[in-house]
């Protein structure tokens, strides 16, 4: 279980979107804070990683959850830049 | 004469840490699958925090006309070709199984039903994230296009010096 600040709830957005909204998202975020973001498209968990190493943001971590009817992923972001 | 000695301000890697990569696309096509994968890559970059540069041409012209648009052009020839060629982000055809636009259709609702953004929504999308967007000033005039009936927020109207001005520091260029 990782502790964040804030929640993105992008369910049901298929890519760009999940990366898009996390970008507009962490501009909000005050640095060092933690940005959860819920997302039921697969291709997070490499899209994710790859947005933090780019952008410079910590990738904290990634959860996954059985859900009905699709799995449901958590990336963790804490904001750095 | 003497001449000024010019310290190197940065090094390379302070430089890479600096600029931001840029990414350049052209848009030939027209088509929305096409259209949409050109879309989807440039909000991507841009939500990656690179620079990002559309370049749109040919039938990618379409995708940047105000709907309903007709040729602005007095020759026959291109008067009939404007007539057929309509543009307008919301109208573009399928590069497959268009079926007389049926297809587009088909596919604009499944779009719809799956919260899939449409070619309009991404065009917005990308300009709100600020990417940078040009019109190739050859084709609009090959198309009998004028400019007044490109959407509002296309940045320039230029030609391939200025698309490879961009594209030789791209790191990604791409043409769709």
């Amino acid at each position: 279980m990782i502790e964040s600040d804030t929640t993105l709830d992008t369910l049901g957005y298929f890519c760009p979107m999940p990366i898009i909204m996390t970008s507009k998202k962490i501009k909000q975020l005050t640095m060092g804070q933690v940005l959860e973001v819920l997302s039921d498209d697969e291709g997070i968990k490499k899209d994710m990683p790859a947005w933090c190493q780019t952008t410079g943001h910590e990738m904290v971590g990634l959860e996954e959850e059985e859900a009905d009817p699709k799995m449901v992923y958590k990336a963790y972001v804490r904001k750095s830049k | 004469m003497s001449m000024t000695q010019v310290e190197p301000a940065t090094t390379l890697a302070q430089l890479q840490e600096t600029k931001p990569d840029k990414v350049t696309i052209v848009l030939l096509s027209g088509d929305m699958d096409k259209a949409m994968a050109a879309f989807i890559i440039a909000t991507g970059a841009a939500a990656m925090g690179m620079q990002v540069t559309m370049f749109f041409t040919f039938w990618g012209l379409n995708v940047i006309r105000k709907e309903g648009a007709t040729s602005s052009a007095k020759d026959f020839l291109r008067k009939a070709f404007g007539w057929l060629n309509k543009g307008g982000a919301k109208n573009l055809p399928l590069s497959r199984f268009h079926f007389g636009g049926l297809g587009s259709i088909m596919m604009k609702k499944v779009m719809k039903d799956n919260r899939m953004p449409s070619v309009p929504e991404l065009l917005e999308t990308a300009q709100d994230l600020g990417v940078n967007m040009i019109a190739c000033t050859t084709t609009l005039g090959l198309l009998g296009i004028s400019k007044d009936t490109l959407i509002d927020g296309i940045d320039q109207l230029a030609g391939v010096s200025t698309y490879l001005a961009e594209a030789k520091d791209g790191a990604v260029n791409l043409f769709i």
